[in-house]
């Protein structure tokens, strides 16, 4: 069972309640910004695009194949069954290679911490195991953002593309994006114009290193058995010349 | 041994550059204690839309790619069996070891939680470039201190660990080549993962292949350079016709890398980014000029690399070069994503002058005091010189044959 989130921002008022209900039950501080950081793995943004304020949330977004799991070297990611991409604090050594290289820019940096670390959004794993659903699509008063299982998130979005046809941009974002995520978003507007991705953006970044990583064990095989063989034949040929011949070429037995 | 020779044995005279040491030391030291109990934020200008700066970019990037010569001339002298350059073989493997060793204190200085360095050896993720990285520093590292160790093995005289090593030499270069090749090259796939990111002007799929050879060329680069210093500083230098043999290699070097260049550029269709009236592409043709265009035709004209004074030049434009394109990679080349104006604080500066000083200050003791640069192998006797010496000696020995 893969769950994820379904987010409508044409449904989305700018409230907050789930900016809120976030930092209680992740014990995180007041906070007065609107960006992602280690005091805040969610934030409602808006912007306004022909005289419509269209509210839309930024978070984690689950990705199936998550870049922060593909470059941790401790692997600190996980991609749980049940959907989230949770993140294990006592494995993690702070390289910060997650912050990088994650397309969506969502993990973020304890900076101000003499022992930091990473932190984002869990899609409450706690909660979910417990039988709750995350605390921000419980806190959600209009239904923006739901929690469920992915199929039939994905069936609800398509259902209101499909009916609602004037109402929506026809695009479930999230579909494809980085390989496919975890958590779709429906807007009236093309998804590009809120300042999300869209550009080359299908494939999973894992991908592009993968490529590479994998050649490693044929790079060691071969480069071992081409160099022992390189050394071996010259300094076998520079033994040889070493070795002093008689007129006829044959060897000539050293005394003693 | 009277007290007079003891004192004058400790005495300590404060030159120039030793008062620079110092003070690098003290800066560098404060900067560390900011550091580990105020925090990285404290301490740098990092931050979450630009995490990685000074450290990673210098440090660790060009650090490791200016200690490549030590792979280089190892398969040189011991796999080629190209025997005339054995002179250079221990500078060049010292350089190495105390870059490496230099690049994991600068981590050291980077991680969010040191203490955990080691966790890759057990944690493993081998689809993360960085454990790899990891593992390969952590490995050659150990090959170098090896092949680093004869060389104080020989100053006390332990023969029988000295003869075990000396026969596991030549597969200890060849774990080294390895070992080297996959890291040199893997340090340019940990930018593979944003190609959204980094600006065209750097980003390629080839970026493993271009870390690589620009590691060979700058590793050739900084065996020569370092030849130079110890000339000026202890009157120790190389011969001048390996020297001009080495740059001629850093031509071949550096024209494979252009042609990749020009080829990757094509391949990409990216030729329109080299025009663009930005501050990206004045950084790009600067690196490009002075680290391949300017030093190739140096070192190519005979006349020209035979002049001490131009090869000097050549080879530190090779150098700069390879650390304006490290630095291009890691902080100009991304400014623009993060729009964050990232320079690095005058505490990530210190720390990193700090280390490099520590590094400079064990290269020279080491020199003073280990057989490094060897004096027989190395410095050049004027033939008629050398017979002199020959009959001198010869005299000698008869003369003792006749008392005997």
């Amino acid at each position: 069972m893969s769950y994820g989130f379904l987010i409508d921002t044409t449904l989305c008022i700018g409230c907050e309640a789930c900016m809120e209900a976030c930092q209680e039950t992740n014990q995180l501080p007041r906070n007065d910004s609107y960006e992602l950081s280690a005091e805040r793995y969610t934030v409602v943004n808006n912007k306004t695009i022909a005289d419509q304020d269209i509210y839309y949330r930024r978070m984690c977004m689950h990705c199936e194949d998550p870049t922060c799991r593909s470059v941790c070297p401790v692997g600190a990611f996980e991609k749980t069954a049940e959907g989230p991409v949770i993140y294990h604090e006592n494995k993690c050594m702070g390289c910060r290679y997650c912050i990088i290289a994650c397309p969506f820019d969502v993990p973020k940096f304890e900076w101000n911490k003499s022992l930091p670390l990473v932190k984002k959004c869990t899609m409450c794993y706690q909660r979910i195991k417990e039988g709750k659903i995350p605390a921000c699509a419980e806190a959600c008063p209009t239904g923006a953002t739901l929690f469920g299982q992915k199929e039939g998130l994905i069936q609800i979005a398509q259902e209101r593309i499909k009916q609602e046809k004037d109402k929506y941009h026809p695009y479930i974002y999230g579909l494809n994006e980085a390989g496919g995520t975890s958590v779709f978003i429906i807007s009236s507007v093309s998804l590009a114009d809120l300042g999300f991705k869209t550009k080359n953006f299908q494939e999973a970044f894992s991908k592009l290193t993968w490529q590479v990583m994998k050649e490693i064990p044929n790079v060691v095989a071969f480069s071992g058995v081409f160099l022992f063989g390189l050394s071996w034949i010259i300094n076998r040929r520079i033994k040889l010349q070493e070795i002093p011949v008689d007129q006829d070429g044959a060897q000539i037995e050293e005394e003693n | 041994m009277n007290a007079y020779t003891l004192a004058s044995r400790f005495h300590f005279r404060l030159t120039f550059w030793k008062g620079v040491f110092i003070v690098l030391l003290i800066l560098g030291m404060y900067s560390t204690f900011v550091r580990f109990f105020y925090g990285l934020g404290t301490a740098t200008n990092l931050s979450d839309q630009f995490p990685w700066g000074l450290w990673i970019g210098f440090d660790v990037l060009c650090g490791v790619g200016l200690a490549a010569g030590g792979f280089t001339l190892a398969a040189i002298v011991y796999i080629f069996n190209i025997k005339k350059f054995k002179p250079i073989v221990r500078p060049a493997i010292l350089t190495a070891f105390l870059g490496y060793l230099i690049v994991i204190i600068a981590i050291l200085f980077d991680l969010g939680r040191p203490y955990r360095i080691w966790h890759p050896i057990i944690m493993w993720n081998p689809h993360s470039v960085m454990f790899e990285v990891g593992w390969c520093v952590m490995l050659y590292t150990t090959v170098l201190a090896l092949e680093f160790s004869p060389v104080v093995l020989e100053k006390l005289r332990w023969n029988k660990l000295l003869k075990i090593i000396r026969n596991f030499l030549i597969p200890l270069v060849i774990l080294g080549v390895i070992f080297s090749t996959l890291h040199q090259s893997s340090l340019g796939s940990l930018y593979l993962i944003v190609p959204e990111k980094l600006y065209p002007l750097w980003y390629s799929p080839l970026l493993p292949v271009l870390f690589f050879i620009s590691a060979v060329a700058v590793g050739f680069a900084m065996v020569i350079f370092e030849s130079f210093l110890s000339a000026r500083a202890f009157n120790k230098h190389l011969e001048k016709s390996l020297v001009s043999e080495l740059a001629r290699v850093m031509v071949f070097v550096l024209s494979l890398y252009a042609l990749l260049k020009l080829q990757d550029f094509a391949r990409r269709d990216a030729w329109s980014f080299m025009f663009i009236n930005r501050t990206e592409t004045y950084f790009f043709w600067a690196e490009i000029l002075l680290g391949v265009v300017l030093p190739m035709i140096i070192l190519a004209i005979p006349k020209i690399r035979q002049s001490e004074k131009t090869l000097f030049g050549g080879v530190l434009m090779v150098i700069l070069g390879f650390i304006m394109n490290r630095l291009n990679i890691a902080i100009t080349g991304m400014e623009s994503y993060a729009q964050a104006d990232y320079f690095p604080s005058w505490m990530e500066i210190s720390v990193t002058l700090m280390i490099v000083a520590l590094g400079f200050a064990a290269f020279r003791m080491a020199v003073k005091y280990l057989p490094i640069f060897e004096k027989k192998d190395h410095i050049e006797i004027p033939y008629r010189k050398q017979i002199k010496i020959r009959k001198v000696e010869n005299h000698q020995l008869q003369k003792e044959k006749i008392s005997n």
